[in-house]
């Protein structure tokens, strides 16, 4: 394997996975502040489902999505299948949940210690939640931080709904698993390495990122 | 919110206004295909040849001609003859042409204790191996593969698959996926040929049976049918079954080459051209 295409397969699984974080995120951090904030019934059954859709297993994710985007499925018609874009909504589902779960139980924890001034102050639930959101703002790092590596490790939805088409989905998972197949051991195992590195290094970043901020913020 | 809603509506478009409109054809074809590196040698002539992108899903036979009859593909590349035939008379497919062969081979550990070795064919092996019941892995996933070694066990009147026998594992999954297992076991399996030559974890295994005619191997290329699958790049399709049919395809096969064997045998047409 050239060393162009090991940084194209690179390039594939970030801007996936990190697509997927963003929009998992757009849903989770609401939906998990609408939990930590929000009476209404059926929430603690929410709160469990979401909680249980964690453990939710990749393959069936992946095969649900199939079966919805195939040509002869419902969805069949915006041909998604074997692109990016079914990656990237598979991984969104596998990773909406952690960040869902993640989220309520910052903002729950938060939200127990503003109660009585948020109450003073008569702010409205979509305002409460605002505040909560912003205030957890660095506390949510990690939860997106959990999600990308969720979705970066992630095989077995990318392999059914991507296909693992060389220059068109193939993502780090997919070729180290594929590679292990060929019975290239070293080199499944030195693009193992490089996704640690990777994740490794997204960590230091973003830990390094959340510290200046939070400087910044108390400064 | 209204903001957010649609970033998040260009989020999702964006890679698929990258993907779409290229024009090109999704093959569904096997691993052995694959991970021989055929298709890396054979696409790009093809691309230089006519233009024609080649997306390629490699899974096992089985699967692929089920991911064609959901229209998930615009062309088929396999080998399991009797099922491609039913996959044509069903009318999922337009025409099977016969594309190229080799063979498979039943390898195991150099200490051969089944004493495969010497086998008047490739039943007698199977035979020797259960007798012995020495550790033999199976594809298990319906794949060409599979099929080959189903029906040689059912020709040398046994079916350790019903039986539950302990030497017998299936393992359900691809061709290399069964060869590491097989290494790390030391036991016998069925592989094709040319997965074996390009397998880079061979770990005291060899080949110890070849050469029976039964161990034939024949690819077969179809398109999908159009009246079926609406939508379809039939054009693509057949751009790329007339370019491997032809004599410039064909030769293209033949020269593909990994540590000096060669690995596809081109014969479309039922002419069997050799070599060069």
């Amino acid at each position: 394997m050239l060393d162009g295409q090991i940084i194209e397969i690179v390039a594939l699984s970030l801007r996936v996975s990190v697509f997927a974080v963003i929009l998992a995120a757009l849903i989770g951090v609401p939906l998990g502040a609408l939990l930590a904030v929000g009476r209404f019934p059926g929430r603690n059954l929410a709160t469990m489902t979401i909680n249980a859709l964690m453990g939710l297993p990749p393959v069936v994710v992946g095969l649900g999505l199939y079966l919805l985007l195939s040509r002869s499925g419902p969805l069949g018609i915006l041909q998604l299948l074997y692109t990016p874009t079914a990656m990237i909504i598979a991984q969104m589902i596998l990773v909406t949940p952690i960040i869902a779960s993640f989220s309520q139980q910052v903002l729950s924890d938060l939200h127990a210690e503003y109660d009585e001034m948020l109450r003073a102050m008569k702010a409205t639930r979509l305002q409460v939640m605002g505040t909560l959101i912003r205030d957890a703002r660095h506390a949510l790092v990690t939860a997106f931080l959990a999600g990308l590596g969720r979705a970066l490790s992630e095989i077995g939805a990318v392999m059914i709904v991507g296909g693992n088409i060389n220059h068109a989905t193939r993502v780090m998972t997919t070729a180290i698993a594929l590679e292990t197949s060929k019975g290239n051991l070293r080199l499944a195992v030195s693009l193992g390495l490089i996704l640690l590195g990777l994740a490794f290094v997204i960590n230091i970043a973003l830990v390094v990122l959340r510290t200046r901020l939070e400087r910044q913020a108390h400064a | 919110m209204k903001q957010l809603a649609t970033i998040a509506a260009m989020c999702l478009l964006l890679p698929l206004r990258l993907i779409a409109g290229e024009g090109g054809i999704i093959l569904q074809s096997t691993t052995s295909t694959q991970n021989s590196g055929l298709y890396e040698y054979l696409l790009p002539l093809l691309e230089q040849d006519t233009g024609l992108r080649v997306k390629v899903v490699a899974v096992g036979t089985g699967q692929a001609l089920k991911n064609a009859r959901n229209c998930d593909g615009d062309v088929l590349l396999v080998h399991a003859r009797e099922a491609e035939e039913a996959f044509v008379a069903n009318e999922y497919g337009l025409k099977r042409h016969d594309v190229m062969y080799n063979d498979f081979v039943l390898i195991g550990p150099a200490s051969d204790p089944a004493r495969v070795r010497g086998a008047g064919s490739a039943t007698e092996a199977l035979r020797r191996i259960a007798a012995a019941r020495v550790p033999f892995v199976s594809r298990g996933d319906d794949s060409g593969t599979h099929r080959k070694e189903i029906s040689l066990w059912k020709t040398a009147g046994l079916d350790p698959a019903a039986g539950r026998e302990s030497w017998y594992r299936e393992t359900g999954s691809g061709m290399g996926a069964t060869l590491n297992i097989a290494a790390g076991m030391g036991a016998y399996t069925l592989t094709d040929r040319a997965t074996w030559i390009s397998f880079g974890n061979k770990a005291g295994l060899e080949i110890l049976h070849e050469g029976d005619p039964a161990l034939f191997n024949q690819y077969g290329v179809i398109a999908v049918n159009p009246a079926r699958c609406p939508g379809m790049n039939t054009k693509g399709a057949q751009t790329f079954i007339t370019w491997l049919l032809s004599p410039r395809g064909q030769k293209a096969i033949a020269a593909y080459r990994l540590n000096g064997q060669q690995l596809f045998f081109p014969n479309a047409k039922g002419k069997t051209a050799k070599g060069e």
